[in-house]
């Protein structure tokens, strides 16, 4: 179980949050709405430990991975060493397995550079499931891809979460996307942010959008 | 047209030049040609002198050059990545900084004594703020996000530091290392020339006051080749291994 209450985070004096709780059982997938610039990065480096400094409580599991909204990968070191290097426990072959599972499977030597920047998401979603995490926290993975590789990466994010059964934490500002990925969402808005009440958190189901 | 071509016709351009000056000036005992060093040469490296003192030379460039860069590279990440600790430390960091060589070199004979434990300090410590000030740079500009994709996945301390920190500082090592190198061996010489009883320094010395042109040169000549031996074997092909992932 994953419980989050940040009574309140500022940098130096402003306030960007104020009082967001909630929680999160195993398997379900919470979207986080909100207008860009509201601080909805600023949750989820909160949520995952990144930034410390706030008033509040989180309350997560070891085995976390995190998608950045840039890769974030490590461009000296080639696509399977991507995975091996994050996670030592991996062997080869189950790294390999990863790659081939987003795509990657003939690319287990290139560098990320080497990529194109839709095949670096993938990579970086490969690295974040291969540690089958607890916790996954996905920050606007698919921005500034075109349509068609957005939705492709949407829906192999779906089979990725139906297998590994994450608690997943997931920011966009597209409801498309949190429509198809997650169980319900919550609305950020204000400043500071807060979650914004008397909003139906419509409940999808995954399964609806195919 | 190929690299080793282009180094080969550059210094056989070094080498005509210096014999057209040597012709001009037309006395070997202040300018010896090139052709003039080479029986002076042959029987230093015969007699075994030569190659004991240069021997010296390189333990000490090395054992200098090793301490200077782990020292440098430690406080550099340190100061880099604390601004803190920077504030605190980079005062010292100016003063060592402006201290000249000499007088570095001078203070340590005087506090140690003239001997090898002297010697290799004062090159040590008239390195390390340079190295400190490079490797800085480095770190001030590693990669954030980074830092909390290693976070967040929990990547273990020694893993972290090779793979992820390792090669951000890859450039500003690798540089610090090509000029401490040319500095380290030229600051070598002067604590040899002023408190060591063997080494090129020392020869160097010892030729001076003898007034033998070609004796110095002959000795300082041996120790450039060396270097630039060091410089295409070792040091280039490193850094060419380093940049690999750049130019795939």
């Amino acid at each position: 179980m994953i419980q989050v209450d940040i009574k309140s985070k500022a940098f130096g004096r402003t306030q960007v949050l104020k009082d967001v709780a909630f929680m999160l059982k195993p398997g379900e997938c919470l979207a986080i709405l909100g207008k860009s610039g509201v601080g909805k990065s600023t949750l989820l480096r909160l949520v995952a430990g990144i930034d410390t400094d706030f008033e509040g409580t989180v309350q997560r599991p070891e085995a976390m991975a995190f998608v950045f909204q840039e890769p974030t990968l490590l461009p000296w070191r080639s696509a399977l060493d991507n995975l091996l290097l994050v996670h030592p426990d991996l062997s080869e072959v189950g790294a390999r397995e990863s790659l081939r599972k987003v795509g990657l499977w003939d690319k287990a030597d290139q560098f990320p550079g080497q990529l194109s920047l839709g095949q670096q998401r993938r990579l970086a979603l490969a690295r974040a499931f291969a540690g089958k995490p607890e916790l996954l926290i996905l920050d606007e993975p698919f921005v500034s891809l075109d349509e068609k590789t957005a939705a492709e990466m949407v829906a192999l994010t779906r089979d990725l979460m139906n297998e590994v059964g994450p608690a997943t934490l997931f920011v966009t500002h597209e409801r498309e996307e949190a429509r198809q990925l997650a169980d319900r969402t919550l609305e950020l808005a204000g400043t500071p942010a807060t979650v914004v009440p008397n909003v139906v958190h419509p409940v999808f189901h995954k399964g609806e959008v195919k | 047209m190929a690299r080793s071509v282009i180094r080969t016709v550059s210094l056989l351009g070094f080498v005509l030049f210096w014999t057209i000056a040597a012709w001009i000036n037309g006395d070997p005992s202040v300018l010896p040609s090139p052709a003039d060093l080479v029986r002076p040469f042959l029987s230093e490296l015969a007699s075994g002198e030569l190659l004991y003192h240069l021997g010296v030379t390189v333990a000490r460039v090395i054992a200098a050059f090793c301490l200077a860069m782990s020292i440098g590279t430690v406080l550099g990440l340190l100061m880099g990545t604390n601004p803190e600790l920077d504030q605190w430390l980079d005062p010292w960091l100016v003063v060592f900084l402006n201290l000249p060589a000499l007088v570095l070199i001078v203070l340590c004979y005087l506090w140690i004594g003239l001997n090898e434990t002297a010697a290799i300090m004062a090159v040590t410590l008239n390195k390390i703020p340079n190295v400190t000030t490079i490797i800085r740079e480095g770190a001030r500009a590693l990669d954030p996000d980074l830092k909390a994709m290693a976070q967040v996945f929990r990547m273990r301390r020694p893993v972290y530091l090779r793979h992820v920190i390792l090669p951000q500082l890859a450039p500003f090592i690798t540089g610090a290392a090509r000029s401490g190198m040319a500095v380290i061996w030229k600051i070598v010489l002067v604590v040899e020339f002023l408190g060591r009883s063997n080494g090129i320094g020392f020869q160097i010395h010892l030729y001076f006051q003898l007034f033998d042109v070609a004796m110095v040169l002959v000795y300082s000549l041996s120790f450039i080749g060396f270097m630039l031996v060091v410089e295409w074997l070792l040091l280039q092909p490193a850094e060419r291994r380093v940049r690999a992932w750049r130019l795939a």
